[in-house]
């Protein structure tokens, strides 16, 4: 199954939509809750990452009665040190995302450890992508 | 514990979610930060909260809470209410600091988390 969902930066009341829509479908196709929780998680993370620091954004998901594979695209300032965004405590964030209970330097590290594989890639200038694997437990 | 005795010992009020008031509770989180929150592996706990904004609906959404006690006297917002009733949680408003509402919960026989 194939889905695309479109996340718009800096438009806080939107963040979480995507991860909502998706998380509807996983309970419709009885896939674990606990796994539903990984993933949800980590998506809605990899959502807030771009309503808070890119433009605009796409994120596109494939199922497979085994995985799920997810592909987030933005089109923004990008990440100057990858090695240094996976740090815990390792914030660029601005105040109205700290205002939103964000911005403490945890996303990147919760996505990677709610999935069992994490691709970080981005050009400074343009954007970032991000592809995460989480194979299903049962 | 019951959601409606948590009610009466913090003195709160329930804003959405009537029909939660007998559900169960046994442990409990307490957090402004939204970050540590979508850490927490739990099930099934309560979410005592400062942060009165529509991603602490989300947020709960996602982490599989449904059970949100908005502390010092934060008010739970139109948007709040609609997002919440659609994913059946409970939302309470409660005048007490964090502190003492965690402190009474605690004392209560609500468990923390870790």
């Amino acid at each position: 199954m194939h889905f695309e969902f479109q996340v718009e930066g800096g438009n806080f009341s939107k963040a979480g939509t995507a991860s909502s829509q998706l998380k509807k479908i996983l309970k419709q196709l009885n896939v674990d809750a606990r796994d539903i929780k990984r993933v949800v998680v980590a998506l809605y993370e990899a959502e807030v990452n771009v309503v808070a620091h890119a433009y605009n954004g796409v994120i596109i998901i494939d199922i497979d009665t085994e995985k799920i594979m997810i592909q987030i695209e933005d089109e923004g300032p990008g990440i100057q040190n990858i090695d240094l965004a996976m740090q815990q405590g390792f914030s660029t964030a601005s105040e109205l995302v700290r205002e939103m209970g964000f911005g403490a330097g945890m996303g990147l590290p919760n996505i990677k450890n709610n999935t069992d594989k994490l691709t970080v890639t981005s050009e400074v200038g343009k954007g970032t992508k991000v592809h995460m694997l989480i194979n299903f437990s049962i | 514990m019951k959601v409606k005795q948590i009610v009466e010992l913090l003195n709160a009020r329930v804003i959405v979610g009537q029909n939660q008031l007998e559900s169960e509770v046994g442990m409990a989180f307490s957090s402004d930060l939204m970050s540590d929150v979508l850490t927490v592996e739990t099930e099934n706990l309560m979410l005592l909260t400062g942060l009165a904004n529509l991603q602490t609906i989300r947020t709960a959404e996602m982490s599989d809470i449904n059970k949100i006690i908005f502390v010092r006297k934060k008010k739970v917002s139109d948007d709040m209410i609609r997002l919440a009733d659609e994913n059946d949680m409970i939302l309470i408003e409660c005048d007490y600091s964090m502190f003492k509402a965690s402190g009474i919960l605690y004392q209560s026989g609500v468990e923390p988390v870790y």
